[in-house]
């Protein structure tokens, strides 16, 4: 049963991009997937609830937007005139950007609900939820939000190192234990090609997340490596997978996407 | 003699990093033990109280509150010079609480962690705004990841290239002291997840030298800051 003029109800797959870890690159992850996604025709939202640290808007260079209201609610802030990627984020809704927020659980509850519900997104292939690192409020909230809708499943992202996968295992469990599909695991920042010489440096760790992949029974999406080009395109809100098809975290991306397409494609036959 | 604190309930990775896997809290008359990597460094973390690698803590705000309370009320630190405490990212309820419960006694400050890219940048000036909206004083900044050094061509390359100026251009702008940058060595993630300590392992690498000077800052800091012990309730 979804409510009749659920602002959820035009999207197609919702997927959630998870990590126990901080820092390890779920934003990246989400902003390249939707912009791979995008490229392959799909129209895509994104919707932000790290709370505390709000990456999302700065990655399409719209962190100057304001946000508007319709009657069914928020309007996305769109990308760009295509209007083929939409994002929501608390970011859009600071007065100044280096204001904290500095909420405890019942707040940041009360607000990822209202985003669950009220974020007018229209017709979309696919939603991105972006989270912060944790198995807390801000999941905990987000996955009981999202339960009616059927979510497609989680992207769980991790550095190689054991430290790092030692965070996403316990991660694992929560998608477990709160019945969430897991879709795959990336394991970000594997490996370095130094542009000079060309020489490999694995200065994460090589392999702890196939590994986990492995041992954990899910999917392996496959090894994203440190891309200077990548985190340059970043920082300037730039479009990399238009720009930069010869870069070396191009393939990687385009890969984990393909993935994802293909699932879908799947499930639909 | 030194306490380690981690209050990242959700994400404990300081055994781990300190070869402490899998070691248990034993409780005594006194209260719970710390694990004693060495006799004059004792560490506590959620991660010791929970018995498998692939356990989840999934809590709301107010239970993960309630242990960083017993934490800090139960444990037996006995007498130390240094109560060194490792947070979540972010500016929520482990934050807020570990202020609000150290309110009692002093905090010689913060010390707060970036890498060079916007990215980061933008988050951290939300975290300094959090130390003065709280009233917390910061140590300084210290820029991680900064720059590699290829270890065949000696050439450096900026990963996480400081588009806006890095650490250093937003300290100065903030009015907040840069106490160091670390550079990437593969070492470092290697001795952490082995459990050792990169300092020994690595006497020469540059990041060592950083690290050092970036102590001796904090040290300095907090000797010339330094305030009477106020009586705990």
């Amino acid at each position: 049963f979804l409510p009749e003029r659920s602002n959820l109800a035009g999207v197609r797959h919702i997927l959630l991009v998870l990590s126990g870890k901080g820092g390890v690159g779920k934003s990246t992850i989400s902003t390249e997937l939707a912009l791979s996604l995008r490229h392959s025709g799909k129209k895509v939202g994104i919707l932000d609830v790290d709370l505390c640290g709000p990456s999302i808007p700065r990655m399409f260079r719209v962190q100057d937007n304001d946000v508007h209201q319709c009657d069914s609610g928020w309007v996305p802030v769109f990308v760009d005139q295509d209007k083929s990627i939409s994002l929501m984020s608390i970011g859009f809704l600071l007065e100044k950007p280096d204001d904290a927020v500095v909420w405890r659980g019942p707040k940041k509850n009360a607000l990822i609900k209202q985003f669950v519900a009220d974020v007018a997104w229209g017709d979309l292939d696919f939603l991105i939820v972006d989270t912060p690192p944790g198995t807390s409020d801000e999941h905990i909230s987000t996955v009981e939000a999202l339960r009616p809708y059927k979510p497609l499943g989680a992207i769980l992202v991790t550095t190689p190192q054991a430290v790092s996968v030692g965070d996403v295992r316990r991660e694992l469990t929560f998608c477990k234990k709160t019945g969430l599909r897991v879709l795959g695991i990336v394991e970000n920042m594997s490996g370095f090609v130094c542009p000079h010489c060309s020489e490999c440096t694995n200065i994460f760790s090589k392999g702890g997340g196939e590994e986990l992949a492995k041992h954990a029974g899910v999917p392996f999406l496959g090894c994203v490596p440190l891309d200077p080009q990548l985190s340059q395109s970043l920082e300037e809100g730039r479009d990399f997978i238009q720009e930069f098809p010869k870069s070396s975290a191009f393939p990687a991306l385009a890969h984990i996407a393909q993935r994802i397409l293909d699932g879908t494609a799947q499930q639909s036959s | 003699q030194v306490a380690l604190l981690d209050i990242d309930i959700c994400g404990p990775s300081i055994p781990k990093m300190m070869g402490l896997e899998g070691e248990q809290v034993h409780q005594s008359g006194s209260g719970w033990s710390p694990v004693y990597v060495e006799e004059n460094l004792g560490v506590m973390s959620v991660g010791f109280l929970l018995s498998s690698p692939d356990d989840a803590v999934i809590w709301r705000g107010p239970k993960k509150n309630g242990l960083i309370k017993q934490f800090l009320r139960d444990v037996d630190w006995g007498e130390i010079d240094y109560l060194i405490v490792d947070t979540p990212p972010g500016t929520s309820d482990e934050h807020l609480s570990i202020v609000q419960y150290l309110g009692a006694t002093h905090i010689d400050g913060a010390v707060i962690i970036t890498t060079p890219q916007e990215v980061s940048l933008q988050d951290v000036r939300k975290e300094i705004n959090f130390c003065r909206k709280v009233k917390l004083p910061i140590i300084g900044v210290v820029e991680n990841m900064s720059g590699f050094v290829c270890p065949k061509c000696k050439n450096e390359s900026q990963i996480f290239p400081p588009t806006t100026g890095g650490a250093e251009k937003m300290c100065q702008n903030l009015n907040v002291s840069l106490l160091g940058k670390v550079p990437l060595d593969p070492q470092i993630g290697k001795s952490c997840d082995k459990g050792r300590s990169f300092l020994s392992e690595a006497p020469e690498s540059p990041a060592t030298l950083s690290y050092r000077n970036i102590i001796q800052r904090i040290q300095e800091y907090c000797d010339q800051h330094h305030f009477h012990e106020e009586k705990i309730i």
